[in-house]
């Protein structure tokens, strides 16, 4: 019963968030200088006189009041109708769902990459804290932190894509090869440096928020006591430090699911690799405003859906939460 | 068993740049507690009581020097040997569940303790016995410490010191903040440890408490043991007590006198030079200001003032 009032109540913030984020973004595109006609017909303007640009405005209700516009577009999305993509002459879920999983891979490599090794460096570092390796993982999480995620990315284009070849320049796939021709191996090639960029951007926070809880815990009572009976460093951390950080880090985790997103639209900008964040950037600059919201709504619900597992695993896993609200 | 002979802590802190300000909360310290004993350690808060417990166990922070020695069953007690002794031979009980992990069941927290005491193999059933013997239900080892009632975070914080064979308990403030049929409990548990043979220190600044179960009680002031007097010198107008504090603390309680002492214990970065208590005593004079006194032994009390008689 209770889980599924909680579930319930989710699902009524979710659909408020995404009614507000829609008004706004709506707004938004409204107010800019964007004009759909010639997002639409691109090259082609010059050879479209005013009246017949008037007429495409009549006819897709672009001189309609912006409430009865928002009002037609809402009615087709309640459809799951998201309108057209202009610049890839698809529907827009079609092209969300493609460049999705595209970004899935890049994203879920990184996003393992920098939780794992960020856990362990920040483990590594707020046990041995003051000590040389704590100073050297601190200076390089604060470097990290305030790098750029494109200018990194740059960077490691320079160096392994340009001057030792390495890596290829651009893409997800060799050009001239259709899909169903490329292997495994050529994907994961391709994978590489934008998954290192985004995991090198994630671990530094993770890292710092680890190293910091794993201080507090080693400077609690139970340490303390812990200590008394005999436990060593490596026993401290083994019984009683790893348990204790692991759910704020994995709360941390997926709550960086946004931050990760962010990234990929610039990372993947730079290495023009087609996932759903380069689309983003496309959309932007070429006015595609069917996908530019559908995107917008996208990654709203992609994001709160991270949010939300950290919000549930914390209620799985804690046995103070667990525990406490049955008795 | 164990002894503290002159124990000094003092404590180096950075203050406001690179100001080095020395703290001393612990000077010249005397203790004494043989096996089948119960002493008891008292005194107002900031007096050094938990720092001791600290000190014998070798947990002091490392910007912390100590000087003196302690030495326990026959050895001066170094920090290998205190390595070595924690959690087998000497054994700590906490203040509170505080000192218990919060998310790792309880069961598994006494099994850890006695693995690390040295019973390796039988660390379960070493945890059922003992549950057995502080009557502690078999379902609560599936419980977290939250989940605990007082008396019951009590049992389980002494079974955990007593799940090995440690000698020497230090207790450090067992009973603040319990029920009164809970203090009780957690006393006659010490006692019952004092009477298997172990030599236990009860750390409190709850004198009654104290009395109940104590056989020596070691009155700490500003960092120092005062006086280490029998139980049984606390008794009538304290007659028994010789140094000036023992008995203005003595007086003080509330079925006696109930007669404050004026004045402050003195701050561990701002010690008088001379006798610790010398400011607040109606005895002082100017020999009490220059020099501080040793232990001596009057009687059957140790105490360090030099205006004491037996």
């Amino acid at each position: 019963m209770k889980v599924l009032r909680y579930l319930i109540r989710k699902l009524l913030r979710l659909v408020l968030l995404l009614f507000t984020i829609s008004v706004l973004s709506f707004t938004l595109v409204s107010l800019s200088p964007i004009d759909p006609v010639q997002a639409y017909v691109g090259a082609e303007m010059m050879r479209i006189g005013p009246e017949q640009r008037q007429r495409i405005a009549e006819r897709w209700g672009l001189n309609d009041p912006p409430v009865v516009r928002y009002m037609r577009w809402l009615s087709s999305l309640m459809r799951g109708d998201l309108g057209t993509s202009a610049i890839y002459n698809q529907p827009v879920s079609q092209v969300i769902r493609q460049r999705f999983l595209t970004s899935l891979g890049l994203m879920g490599t990184a996003w393992v990459l920098s939780g794992v090794l960020g856990f362990l460096l920040g483990v590594l570092s707020g046990a041995r804290a003051g000590s040389w390796i704590d100073q050297v993982i601190r200076f390089y999480a604060y470097l990290l932190a305030s790098t750029p995620a494109f200018w990194l990315a740059l960077l490691l284009l320079i160096v392994f894509a340009v001057f030792l070849k390495w890596a290829p320049v651009c893409c997800a796939t060799p050009p001239g090869l259709l899909p169903e021709q490329v292997t495994f191996a050529q994907r994961l090639h391709h994978l590489a440096l934008p998954a290192l960029t985004l995991s090198i951007i994630g671990i530094a926070n993770i890292t710092l928020h680890t190293r910091q809880k794993l201080i507090t815990i080693l400077n609690s009572d139970y340490i303390l006591f812990a200590r008394a009976q005999g436990e060593n460093l490596f026993g401290l951390i083994w019984h009683h430090g790893l348990r204790n950080i692991a759910l704020p880090a994995i709360t941390l985790q997926f709550a960086s699911i946004s931050e990760l997103f962010g990234g990929s639209v610039l990372a993947e900008q730079v290495f023009a690799y087609p996932g759903l964040g380069q689309a983003t950037v496309q959309a932007g600059l070429r006015g595609d405003v069917p996908l530019l919201l559908g995107i917008v709504l996208f990654s709203t619900l992609f994001v709160f859906t991270g949010n939300t597992i950290a919000d549930i695993l914390y209620h799985l896993i804690d046995p103070r939460i667990r525990l406490g609200v049955e008795s | 068993m164990l002894e503290v002979r002159s124990l000094s802590i003092h404590f180096h802190r950075y203050t406001r740049g690179l100001r080095r300000t020395v703290l001393t909360p612990v000077v010249d310290l005397y203790l004494k507690v043989s096996a089948g004993e119960v002493v008891a350690v008292v005194g107002s808060s900031g007096s050094g009581k938990s720092l001791l417990a600290h000190t014998v166990l070798g947990l002091l922070p490392s910007n912390a020097k100590v000087e003196g020695e302690i030495w326990f069953k026959g050895e001066l007690l170094t920090p290998e040997r205190q390595a070595l002794a924690r959690g087998r031979q000497i054994a700590l009980i906490p203040q509170s569940v505080s000192f218990l992990d919060p998310l790792m069941r309880v069961g598994a927290q006494v099994r850890r303790a006695a693995q690390l005491s040295g019973k390796n193999r039988h660390s379960a059933a070493a945890q059922r016995a003992i549950f057995q013997r502080y009557q502690l239900p078999l379902e609560v080892e599936r419980w977290y410490p939250f989940q605990l009632s007082g008396g019951m975070a009590r049992r389980t914080l002494v079974s955990m010191a007593v799940v090995g064979e440690a000698e020497l308990i230090l207790a450090d403030e067992p009973t603040p903040g319990l029920h009164p049929e809970v203090v009780r409990e957690t006393l006659n548990h010490l006692r019952q440890l004092a009477d298997e043979g172990r030599g236990v220190v009860l750390i409190t600044h709850d004198i009654q408490a104290a009395l109940q179960v104590a056989d020596q009680i070691a009155v700490f002031y500003a960092g120092t043991t005062v006086e280490i007097a029998p139980v049984t010198a606390f008794s009538g107008k304290g007659e028994g007590l010789l140094h000036p504090y023992t008995q203005a603390l003595w007086r003080s309680l509330p079925q006696n006198e109930f007669i404050p002492l004026p004045g402050m214990q003195p701050p561990p970065q701002d010690l008088p030079q001379g006798c610790l208590f010398a400011p607040r005593c109606p005895l002082a004079t100017a020999e009490c200001t220059a020099e501080r006194p040793t232990m001596r032994a009057i009687a059957q009390n140790q105490v360090r003032c030099i205006h004491a008689q037996g």
